[in-house]
C-alpha cells in the first residue's frame, strides 16, 4: 500500500464461481517478517484466497506476487516449491501414517535424494533419511509433541493434530507460513499457546498470514488486519486502526439506527 | 499400525528368503508348478497394492499390462527369433509405456471413474489380443513360445523356473520396501490420504501417480513375460477381466498397503483352488465362505494375521529382550 515493492501481495483478484462472485479486485499487502491477519464474517472469501494464492483455485483475474515474483498459473507444489506453505481450516493430517511420519511427509521437500538412492539404499539415502528425522523431531518438540511421535496421528485430540499440521508445515522449511484459522475448536489455554508459538515461528524469520475469526488473538499478536466482506475487502490496516474503522464495526455488529 | 509394520521387516525378510529356499525341497513336486504361479500373482499384486494400497488409485485393468508383456515377449521370441531376455525387456518396456501413455490422461480420474477408465482400458486390450490375429493367433493361442534362456542356461525344469520367479518376486520385495520408506513412499501415502494436503507440501502429486502407474505396470510387464515363458502358450483368457480382478481380490484380501499381505494374498488365492479340488462341487461356496471370513475377521487382511505371527515369532527369537530398538519407535 506504500509505495515501494511488498513481500507478498496480491492485486485485482477475481475469483468467480458460476453467478457467485467469491473475491472481487481483491488487494493486499504483506512485509516480511510480520504477522498479518485476514478477517471477516462467515463466507467473505477468506479461504477462497487462501486457496488462490496456494494454487488450488485458479482465480478469474488478479495476480499475487512473493519475494519479487509472480505465483500466477503456478500449481501448488511449485507454490510450495517458492516457499509458500499452508494449513487447512478443517485439517487434513495423513491418518494413514504416525505424528512422525506426517512430519517427515512435510519434510519432503528437503529431502535431497531420488530414485536411485532409495531403491539402492546408498549412503546418501540414509544420511538423508537420519536427518529429515532429526528435524522432524525437533520440529514436534518445537509444537509440543515431542513424546507423540510414533502415534497413529488419527488418534491425536483435536488440538494436537492442529500443532501437527503446523510442525508437518514448517517442516517444509517455509519463508512464508500460511495459517486457516488455527484457533478454530481450540480452548482458551490451547489459544494462548498458539500466540505464543505463532510468535516463536515469526522469530525463526518466517512471514505469517492468517485466517482467524478469534479477535483477541487477531489483535494480540498481528502487526496488519486485512478485514474482507462479501469477497471485498472492506479495511486495512494496524489491529488497532481495524478496530477503529466503522464499515469493520458495521461490517461485525451491523449497522446502528 | 503401519509403523510396527514397517520397522520389524529385517527378520521377516530373512524368514522369508529361507522359507523360500526351503519350500520346494519341503513340498511334493506337484506344488512347484503351482508356486511358480503364485509367485508371479504375488509380482502383479506386489505391484498393484503400491498403485492401490499405498497411493490410493484403482486399477481393474492390471492384466493388460500383464498381458501386454507377455504377448510382446511371445510374438518377438516365437514369430521373430529374439533371444528370450531381449523379449522379456522389450515385453517389460511396452507395459511401462503403455502406462505412461494411458496413466497420464486417466489418472486425473477419480475413485469410481478412475476404476472404469482402467476397466474399459483393459477391455479394449483384451479384445486386440483376441482379434489381431495375425499376431497374437487370436483366441487359439500363441503356441511354441521357447522357455527362458539365459547365458546359454536354459531354465527347463519346474525347480529352476521356482527359483528364478522367486528370486525375482524377493528382488521386486525389496526394491518395493526401499520405495515405501522413502520419501516417494511417504509421499504415495499422502496422496491416498489428501491430494491437496499433498500438493501445498510439494509433492507434485500427477507425477507421482503417473510413477507408480508405470512401476506398477512394470511390475506386472515382469510377471507376464515369465508366465510366457513358464507356460510356453498364451491365449487371451489369461489376461481378461476376470484376471484383473483376482489381482484386486488378492490385494484386498492379504492387506491394502502392506507388502507382505500381497504375497500372502496372491500365495493363498492361487494356493487355495488346489486345495478345494478334493471336494469339487462345493469348492465354489467354499472359496467364497473363506473369502468372507477373512475379510469379517482380518479386516487388515493376511496382513495382519502374518504380522501377528511374525512378531511372535521376532519375540521368541529375542527371548526376553523386551521389543525395543525398532525404528520410530521412541517412547
Amino acid at each position: 500500500m506504500t509505495g515501494r515493492a511488498s513481500y507478498f501481495s496480491g492485486e485485482g483478484i477475481t475469483l468467480r464461481f458460476g453467478g457467485v462472485t467469491a473475491l472481487r479486485d481483491v488487494a493486499f499487502s504483506v512485509s516480511e517478517g510480520t504477522v498479518h491477519a485476514m478477517i471477516g464474517p462467515n463466507g467473505a472469501g477468506k479461504t477462497s484466497l487462501f486457496n488462490v494464492i496456494t494454487g488450488l483455485y485458479a482465480p478469474d483475474s488478479g495476480t499475487v506476487r512473493f519475494a519479487g515474483a509472480s505465483l500466477s498459473g503456478l500449481p501448488p507444489h511449485a507454490v510450495a516449491q517458492a516457499g509458500i506453505v499452508r494449513t487447512f481450516q478443517n485439517l487434513e493430517i495423513f491418518t494413514n501414517m504416525t505424528v512422525l511420519e506426517n512430519v517427515l511427509t512435510g519434510a519432503h521437500l528437503s529431502a535431497k535424494y531420488g530414485p536411485f538412492d532409495f531403491f539402492l539404499r546408498t549412503p546418501r539415502y540414509f544420511r538423508e533419511e537420519r536427518r529429515l528425522r532429526e528435524e522432524a523431531l525437533a520440529e514436534l518438540s518445537f509444537v509440543g509433541l515431542e513424546g507423540d511421535a510414533s502415534l497413529p496421528a488419527a488418534q491425536l485430540p483435536f488440538g494436537s493434530q492442529r500443532m501437527l499440521e503446523i510442525a508437518r508445515a514448517l517442516a517444509a522449511h517455509p519463508r512464508l507460513l500460511l495459517l486457516d484459522e488455527p484457533a478454530a475448536g481450540l480452548n482458551i489455554r490451547e489459544t494462548s499457546a498458539l500466540g505464543e508459538l505463532i510468535r516463536k515461528i515469526v522469530a525463526r524469520g518466517v512471514t505469517v498470514v492468517m485466517v482467524e475469526h478469534d479477535m483477541a488473538l487477531v489483535m494480540d499478536i498481528s502487526d496488519r488486519v486485512t478485514v474482507l466482506n462479501y469477497g471485498e475487502v472492506l479495511a486495512d490496516g494496524t489491529p488497532a486502526e481495524v478496530q477503529r474503522n466503522p464499515a469493520v464495526v458495521a461490517a461485525y455488529l451491523g449497522e446502528e439506527d | 499400525m503401519s509403523s510396527i509394520r514397517e520397522t520389524s521387516s529385517a527378520p521377516g525378510l530373512a524368514l522369508f528368503a529361507a522359507a523360500i529356499v526351503a519350500a520346494p525341497f519341503l513340498l511334493p513336486d506337484y506344488y512347484q508348478s503351482v508356486l511358480i504361479v503364485a509367485g508371479l500373482f504375488a509380482i502383479l499384486s506386489m505391484g498393484l497394492n503400491l498403485l492401490m494400497g499405498y497411493a490410493g488409485q484403482i486399477s481393474l485393468g492390471h492384466a493388460a499390462f500383464y498381458g501386454l508383456s507377455a504377448y510382446a515377449s511371445g510374438i518377438l521370441t516365437t514369430t521373430f527369433h529374439w533371444p528370450v531376455p531381449a523379449g522379456i525387456a522389450a515385453g517389460v518396456v511396452l507395459s511401462g509405456v503403455t502406462a505412461a501413455l494411458i496413466g497420464i490422461p486417466t489418472l486425473k480420474l477419480k475413485g469410481h471413474y478412475l476404476a472404469m477408465g482402467t476397466l474399459g482400458f483393459g477391455v479394449i486390450v483384451y479384445i486386440v489380443f483376441n482379434e489381431a490375429v495375425a499376431l497374437t493367433a487370436g483366441p487359439s493361442g500363441l503356441t511354441g513360445i521357447p522357455r527362458l534362456s539365459a547365458f546359454g542356461k536354459i531354465f527347463s525344469t519346474d525347480r529352476e523356473y521356482y527359483f528364478v520367479v522367486w528370486g525375482t518376486v524377493f528382488l521386486l520385495f525389496v526394491l518395493a520396501r526401499n520405495l515405501v520408506r522413502s520419501r516417494m513412499g511417504r509421499a504415495l501415502r499422502a496422496i491416498h490420504t489428501s491430494e491437496s494436503a499433498a500438493s501445498v507440501l510439494g509433492i507434485d502429486v500427477a507425477r507421482y501417480k503417473a510413477f507408480v502407474f508405470v512401476l506398477s505396470a512394470v511390475y506386472a510387464g515382469i510377471a507376464g513375460a515369465l508366465y510366457a515363458h513358464f507356460v510356453t502358450f498364451i491365449s487371451p483368457g489369461s489376461f481378461s477381466f476376470h484376471a484383473s480382478t483376482q489381482v484386486v481380490t488378492m490385494v484386498v484380501l492379504g492387506g491394502m498397503a502392506s507388502l507382505w499381505g500381497a504375497v500372502a494374498g496372491a500365495v493363498f488365492l492361487t494356493v487355495l483352488p488346489e486345495w478345494l479340488r478334493a471336494i469339487e462341487d462345493y469348492d465354489i461356496l467354499v472359496y467364497g465362505a473363506i473369502l468372507v471370513l477373512t475379510m469379517r475377521f482380518l479386516p487388515g487382511g493376511l496382513a495382519e494375521g502374518v504380522e501377528r505371527v511374525l512378531s511372535a515369532l521376532a519375540s521368541i527369537f529375542r527371548g526376553k529382550a523386551k521389543a525395543s530398538g525398532g525404528e520410530g519407535k521412541k517412547p
